[in-house]
């Protein structure tokens, strides 16, 4: 059995999948909010790479670098909200983050 | 053997992305972040994408999980009562995961069993790196350029979002140092013997 695009496609669904049920039951916490993020932009990672990977195209690679880019770039930028919020607030209960509704 | 180093790579990936959104202590679960992204980049390795791979521990270990670890040590918060309400979240998030799940499930079948084609990470070049230079540099140089622009300003934001001028701390003030002439700081006296000032 030689390892195929479908593993790695599978692989890279249950890992979206996981990140999204993450958010989902993680709707109080914050920071375990973007840590699921971080894991479902790594398994579209892995999908992209490995679609590079078995069409025999480098592309794949470059777009997930890109993709590694953003990614930093939000977990630094939301963690930095997250620090300013909890100053301002004293926790980081997200349930009632609505203050700026008009 | 690929195929049995790959079972046990992606077990251990999905173990611990599971365990990252289980774990009741949040320090837990940027350990358990940190395996995956490890792991993963054991998979990537798997298909011939060394430099992706090394460039994931680069970035998602040796920063981003280290920004969440400070964040997450920093922050005086009472994770256990955050963790409430995970059961009753359960049932709604996983119907929603397995809806997903399916949906995905659905177009890949749809797509049918892909044909197996050639297995080459680096097409035209020696090395990885080399073949992602050569794209990299000649037609994705603006993608490069604009990459880089958006970690300048992710840089500035986060600089600016979490700066703050706290009244009563005493700074150095460069400009009154410099400006500083003799004659505001000694003074000649002539004392007289005997006398004192």
């Amino acid at each position: 059995m030689e390892l195929t695009l479908a593993h790695y496609l599978s692989l890279s669904a249950a890992l979206f999948t996981i990140g999204v049920f993450g958010i989902f039951v993680n709707r109080k916490n914050i920071i375990v909010i973007l840590m699921s993020l971080e894991l479902m932009l790594l398994s579209v990672n892995i999908n992209l790479v490995a679609f590079g990977a078995f069409n025999g195209d480098i592309k794949g690679q470059i777009f997930a670098m890109l993709v590694l880019t953003v990614a930093a770039a939000e977990a630094a930028v939301g963690l930095a909200i997250l620090v300013t919020y909890f100053r301002n607030r004293g926790d980081i209960a997200v349930e009632d983050v609505n203050l700026m509704r008009g | 053997m690929e195929v049995i180093a790959f079972s046990i790579l992606s077990a251990i990936v999905l173990i611990a992305a599971f365990c990252v959104i289980a774990a009741r202590n949040p320090v837990h679960s940027v350990l358990f972040l940190i395996l995956a992204f490890f792991t993963s980049s054991g998979l990537l390795v798997l298909i011939g994408a060394e430099f992706l791979a090394m460039l994931l521990i680069v970035v998602y270990v040796g920063a981003v999980a280290v920004l969440f670890l400070f964040v997450v040590m920093m922050l005086d918060v009472d994770f256990v009562e955050l963790k409430q309400g995970f059961l009753n979240y359960a049932p709604f998030g996983g119907v929603v995961a397995l809806v997903f799940f399916a949906e995905i499930a659905l177009v890949a079948s749809a797509m049918g069993a892909s044909r197996p084609e050639a297995f080459d990470a680096s097409p035209n070049a020696e090395t990885n790196v080399e073949a992602i230079g050569q794209v990299m540099y000649t037609d994705y140089l603006l993608l490069f350029q604009i990459s880089g622009i958006v970690l300048l300003i992710a840089m500035i934001g986060a600089i600016v979002l979490t700066l703050r001028h706290r009244p009563g701390v005493r700074r150095q003030s460069v400009e009154d140092q410099t400006g500083r002439k003799r004659a505001d700081a000694v003074e000649l006296k002539d004392v007289r013997p005997g006398q004192g000032i």
